[in-house]
């Protein structure tokens, strides 16, 4: 009897063992919207993340995956139990940057490891980075300041801007304004939410403007563009991408056919990464990608290729590994800036139809090789 | 500033102002007749239009979406009138306010389950596609003229169904003393039944009629809600001429004020913080016209006397 219990023990020592060598298995705690509006963002992020880790055939990345709802309260309950009981290695996913001031300051100084697949509030670029913060997408005044230099080179000279009045709106137009230099014709910061925009667009029509730019994220967007159409105010539009992306072109239709939008990502982006990419998504989902699903393969594929070179446990390979962003992007080249943030080109899209399907083609680069402007405001 | 430009939104605050009121009829009827109050008002908006947008999208027709929006809208609200409020017309308002509260997630996710979280796709027809020339060379777009000319149709539709018929004469006796009416032979629940499905009803073309202009997506219902509930502080609860009075100046206070008040303000500040208060402030324009308004007349416009 003794024996068999030797025997037992000595079996569930060497489970621990197994256990205890297999410790280089990382976890990953997902907190991303999922529900309410705008969770079709959410959605793309992690069905992109997912199909990456699917892809990497990996089975020691555990991923966790929560719902945040949009409410900055939850998604900071939810980064507290990932951390504290799910003892997670990393963390990602949070969609708005009003929830990423809320909790990627806290998890980083917690030495937790921080890839954002999107929001890229200029704080956390800026006096607020973080040696553990690694931002995959963007700086938010990138697709904006993309979208000013576009404006520029295409010849307007006097712009109407408008955006919703919270923190990524006012860096929107700060970021558009950076790179164009004709004439301010209007500015309107419009409630957030706001879905009737009959009073901005005659202000439009009344402002003697050659051209519109404006950044309304989701539903803000198709309201905006659908009335546009209607009111017969024929100005050019420029945007960036979040108005134009795969998940709201549908749902725009063709209030949105023609309109130039800048993105760091597209489709039709001629590399061997992008066309897996594309196609395994499509068939793996049946929907086109958008470029949230981008980032959130790219996002999946820096974590992996940093999973490949170094142990999480060792904080500072670790992090050297991530910052050597030694990946296969959708986006072509790709690598961080001292801030952590990427240094990528952002180009230029028509939304046009193809079949039934309204889409976007890339037409031209706006910016190259692109870093952000608040390098030098951090100090790691 | 033209004169144009002032017609113009003028136009666009009365235009704001018939759509909030179709939601905000609903609302005060339910409210004044049945003492409910109904959060989910919000989702059965996002049901017509819902129903309006896979109609159209099936059969092409936007007369056809407006019969689906006000007959889905309508069965949804019967369906939970029967099955839920029902239980909840003596307990306390906190009760009805959870209840309906979770009436909301579950139209919400439900609605998530069975048309997927991205938004659809309504559109509007064509003959109403484009702007008219007004007299005095005003261009304005044919869809809103249309919204407004509807919406004061549907007003006075309510007014005489309200004021003239036999129904109305039972609807005005419930919301002035339920137990009389019951005690004189009215059937008070199928009488419910009915207000709750006409006030869904619509809510559910209010819906149908905005989701053409702007995006059909999940969580639509809830912004208009507080307006809708506003409008019916303002108007005083249960009166239906308070709602299209209230509707009215939520409207055009909402519209005016977001574009005036910077405006104005720039004549005394810089143009950047004048565009950033004039627009803190405009938002804030209906609140402090319902603050003033309750501390004029506690119960509202045309609410009863206390």
């Amino acid at each position: 009897m003794k024996s068999l219990l030797n025997v037992s023990v000595g079996i569930i020592t060497a489970a621990f063992l197994t256990m205890g060598s297999a410790s280089a298995d990382i976890k990953v705690g997902m907190i991303t919207t999922l529900s309410g509006g705008g969770a079709g963002l959410g959605i793309d992020v992690r069905d992109g993340f997912m199909l990456a880790i699917k892809q990497s055939g990996r089975s020691d990345i555990n991923v966790v995956i929560e719902d945040d709802q949009r409410k900055p309260d939850v998604a900071v309950k939810l980064a507290d139990k990932m951390i504290q009981s799910e003892k997670v290695d990393v963390l990602t996913g949070i969609i708005w940057s009003n929830l990423a001031m809320a909790v990627v300051p806290s998890a980083t100084a917690q030495g937790k490891f921080y890839l954002s697949p999107n929001a890229g509030p200029s704080v956390l670029a800026g006096k607020g980075c973080h040696e553990n913060y690694f931002n995959v997408a963007w700086q938010n005044d990138n697709i904006h300041e993309a979208a000013g230099a576009y404006a520029d080179g295409a010849g307007y000279k006097k712009t109407f801007i408008l955006a919703p009045n919270y923190p990524a709106g006012k860096d929107a137009l700060v970021g558009f304004k950076r790179y164009f230099k004709g004439q301010i014709a209007g500015e309107i910061y419009t409630k957030l939410g706001q879905t009737d925009y009959a009073a901005e667009i005659a202000q439009i029509r009344a402002a003697g403007a050659d051209s519109v730019f404006f950044f309304l994220p989701g539903g803000m967007g198709i309201a905006f563009l659908k009335q546009y159409s209607g009111s017969g105010v024929d100005l050019p539009i420029v945007g960036p991408a979040f108005s134009f992306d795969q998940g709201i072109l549908q749902a725009v239709g063709e209030a949105a056919l023609g309109v130039v939008n800048t993105s760091q990502w597209n489709k039709d982006l001629d590399n061997p990464t992008n066309a897996a990419f594309v196609k395994s998504f499509k068939a793996e989902y049946g929907r086109l990608p958008s470029l949230y699903a981008s980032q959130g393969f790219d996002t999946a594929n820096l974590l992996i290729s940093a999973v490949a070179k170094a142990d999480v446990n060792n904080t500072d390979a670790f992090r050297a590994a991530l910052k050597s962003a030694d990946f296969d992007s959708t986006r072509g080249d790709f690598s961080f800036s001292s801030n952590h943030h990427p240094i990528q080109s952002i180009y230029a899209r028509e939304v046009i139809k193809e079949g039934d399907i309204y889409t976007n083609k890339t037409i031209s680069v706006a910016l190259e090789n692109h870093s952000n402007f608040y390098t030098q405001d951090c100090k790691m | 500033m033209s004169f144009v430009l002032i017609v113009e939104q003028i136009l666009n605050g009365l235009q704001l102002g018939v759509t909030l009121f179709l939601m905000s009829a609903g609302l005060t009827l339910i409210f004044g007749v049945m003492g409910l109050i109904n959060l989910a008002h919000g989702s059965l908006y996002m049901v017509g239009a819902f129903a309006a947008a896979a109609v159209a999208g099936a059969f092409g027709s936007f007369i056809l979406a407006l019969i689906a929006a006000l007959a889905a809208a309508a069965i949804a609200g019967a369906i939970v009138e029967i099955s839920i409020l029902r239980r909840l017309y003596r307990r306390d308002h906190l009760d009805q306010v959870l209840a309906t509260f979770a009436l909301i997630l579950i139209f919400s996710e439900g609605t998530r389950w069975v048309f997927g979280s991205f938004p659809l796709y309504l559109d509007i027809p064509n003959y109403l596609q484009g702007p008219v020339m007004l007299p005095g060379g005003i261009q304005y777009p044919l869809y809103r003229i249309t919204l407004i000319i509807l919406g004061v149709l549907v007003a006075i539709f309510l007014g005489l169904l309200i004021s003239k018929t036999r129904i109305g004469i039972k609807i005005r006796a419930g919301e002035n003393d339920r137990e009389m009416i019951a005690a004189l032979g009215v059937d008070i629940s199928k009488l419910y039944t009915m207000v709750f499905a006409l006030g869904a009803a619509l809510a559910g073309l209010a819906g149908a009629l905005v989701g053409a202009i702007q995006s059909v997506e999940v969580g639509m219902g809830e912004p208009v809600l507080i307006l809708a509930f506003v409008v019916i502080v303002i108007g005083g609860i249960g009166s239906i001429k308070g709602a299209m009075v209230g509707s009215i100046l939520v409207g055009l206070t909402d519209t005016l004020g977001g574009v005036f008040l910077p405006k104005i303000l720039q004549l005394f500040i810089d143009i950047s913080t004048a565009t950033n208060v004039g627009s803190s402030i405009a938002s804030m324009a209906i609140y402090i016209l319902m603050g003033a308004i309750l501390i004029w007349r506690p119960t509202g416009l045309y609410g009863s006397r206390l």
